[in-house]
């Protein structure tokens, strides 16, 4: 395979694993580079093989880099990271990537382990003006409730599509919005999740007033 | 449901044949059939004995599709529509021009990178295509003898499906498959660089990318991918790579009312085209349902097209066509799923 500079990839060993609900998986290894929340890494089994992008979930100056992903039973890799056991050895590129955010005010949106991002911004201190909108379709999907809600409090909503609870919002995140009175247009929106949660969101945001240039999105891809 | 033969490269069909016992030389009979002639079934491929056509026939199916749709515009540009899996479409356009005709394919069903500006992001993403499917495309249409160039700018981003889109530019360009000219094919992509690195190593065809803005973060607004694979790093390996001096690389840029058209934008794009060999390719924003975006008037354009031409980067404005058809990529087929469900 052809690879820039930048996406050479180097061995680290696993140093845990472990599966947080049915088919969410976090695993992570020890760090020896810097990065900046919100960005990703490149991740394959072996030193040629294909690689996919991952948010890292966890904080700039944690001892581990973390990594969180649902298993899709169709895909190459994720059904392989599932077998990975603690001493197995992986190959990732150096971290990359300009989702990143700052201590201002701002708007997080994801789904799934679209949370990863936020939960490593989270991590590294710039949770506390924060409002994020988190959606899953099962209650315990929500793996990083606590420490969310113990930093941003009632500005961390959790909207969940399949079950019920007084807490939370029943229904989707796009659900939520739209039945959102009002939008502030100064604030930096943050994206994160599949393809068509993002351009549904997005479309919502414009059309409650937000400028586009307003949105800052990320894509699995 | 049967495999398909047509979307098989020559080893496919060698290993193919070899597993059904049958004579060595046939798997090149197969690929003449397919890419060669013209037959609308297994049963007429009439040099294979009656017992290796059987033989076939029991697992393979021929894996051609006829379009199920067709709208022509008043200027002769055709959007086609072929079934996909899960009942949604595809979309193919096929572009006639005074000394060229283009046919412009789609790689995948919906999209996953989310620009913007785009209808097909609005679709989702429901799959990749098979090499198969893609060159269905180019074979299927009642044109495709008069066809002088193929575009992959249709539905999808090809570089996100690289292995069939890199085995359909095989089949395109072998002498056993269509043996067409690599010179007359070209492949646009948002800008992945690992994959682009890939193609460029392993087709001939030519690149388009898709800027947009020279401008980092104006390019975040627009195109998500901005974020893990930014322009900079795309244009650093382009700048790098040799080549040669028939194969072409273009930008394309989608020109947005008081965004993108700026002397700032004429000046930014020149210093970061420095060096590369290239060609910058205007094209007209046809505004999509709910967008923020705008296109300028004729005159902007043309004035923006002369500013990069006074810098010493050749551009063109591409021709607008099929406006009367929703010829953009996706529209039709959004229309089509929307009109379904």
């Amino acid at each position: 395979m052809v690879a820039g500079h930048n996406h050479k990839l180097s061995p680290v060993i696993v140093d845990f694993t472990e599966e947080l609900s049915d088919g969410i998986y976090l695993f992570g290894f020890r760090r020896n580079f810097d990065f900046i929340a919100g960005q990703v890494l490149g991740i394959a089994l072996e030193e040629n093989g294909p690689r996919r992008l991952y948010s890292i979930c966890s904080g700039e100056d944690e001892a581990h880099t973390k990594i969180l992903y649902n298993v899709i039973d169709e895909g190459y890799l994720t059904p392989r990271l599932s077998d990975l056991e603690a001493g197995d050895t992986l190959w990732i590129t150096e971290p990359r990537g300009e989702f990143t955010d700052n201590l201002n005010p701002a708007v997080w949106i994801a789904t799934g382990t679209g949370i990863a991002p936020f939960y490593a911004m989270l991590k590294s201190g710039l949770g506390s003006n924060k409002t994020l909108i988190h959606g899953n379709r099962f209650l315990e999907q929500f793996h990083f409730y606590d420490e969310f809600e113990a930093v941003l409090g009632e500005n961390y909503i959790r909207c969940c599509s399949g079950e019920h609870d007084e807490r939370v919002y029943h229904g989707r995140v796009t659900g939520f919005l739209e039945e959102e009175p009002e939008l502030d247009p100064s604030l930096k929106y943050y994206l994160c999740g599949n393809a068509e949660m993002v351009v549904e969101t997005r479309d919502i945001l414009i059309q409650k007033g937000v400028p586009f240039h307003q949105i800052i999105s990320e894509i699995y891809f | 449901m049967q495999e398909k033969l047509f979307g098989k490269t020559l080893e496919e069909l060698t290993t193919l044949t070899e597993n059904l016992g049958l004579p060595s030389y046939s798997a090149r009979q197969i690929s003449e059939w397919l890419y060669k002639k013209e037959v609308s079934s297994i049963d007429e491929m009439t040099n294979l004995s009656k017992k290796a056509r059987a033989q076939l026939s029991a697992s393979f199916d021929l894996g051609t599709s006829l379009p199920v749709d067709v709208t022509e515009s008043v200027d002769g540009t055709k959007k086609y529509l072929f079934r996909a899996q899960n009942e949604k479409y595809i979309e193919t356009a096929y572009i006639p021009e005074e000394k060229r005709n283009t046919v412009c394919v789609s790689s995948q069903v919906g999209c996953k990178m989310g620009c913007l500006f785009c209808m097909t992001g609005k679709q989702g993403f429901q799959g990749n295509l098979t090499a198969g499917e893609i060159i269905n495309q180019y074979r299927s249409i009642s044109e495709w003898k008069a066809l002088t160039n193929i575009v992959y700018m249709g539905m999808g981003e090809p570089l996100d499906n690289l292995t069939e889109v890199l085995k359909s530019l095989q089949i395109l360009t072998a002498q056993w498959g269509f043996a067409l000219s690599p010179r007359r094919i070209t492949v646009s992509t948002i800008g992945i660089t690992p994959a682009m690195l890939q193609f460029l190593d392993q087709s001939e065809a030519h690149l388009a990318v898709s800027l947009h803005t020279p401008f980092d973060e104006e390019r975040r607004k627009l195109m998500p991918v901005q974020q893990v694979y930014p322009l900079k790093e795309v244009l650093k390996e382009i700048r790098s790579w040799d080549f040669g001096r028939q194969r072409r690389v273009s930008f394309e840029y989608i020109l947005f009312k008081g965004f993108n058209d700026s002397p700032a934008h004429v000046n930014e794009l020149a210093r970061i085209l420095q060096g590369i060999r290239c060609r910058i390719n205007l094209i007209r924003f046809h505004p999509i349902p709910d967008t923020p975006l705008e296109s300028p008037n004729e005159a902007a354009i043309k004035r923006f097209r002369d500013k990069l031409i006074a810098k010493g980067i050749t551009t063109t404005i591409r021709a607008s066509r099929g406006q009367d058809i929703w010829a953009a990529c996706g529209l039709l087929s959004t229309k089509k799923m929307t009109q379904k469900e």
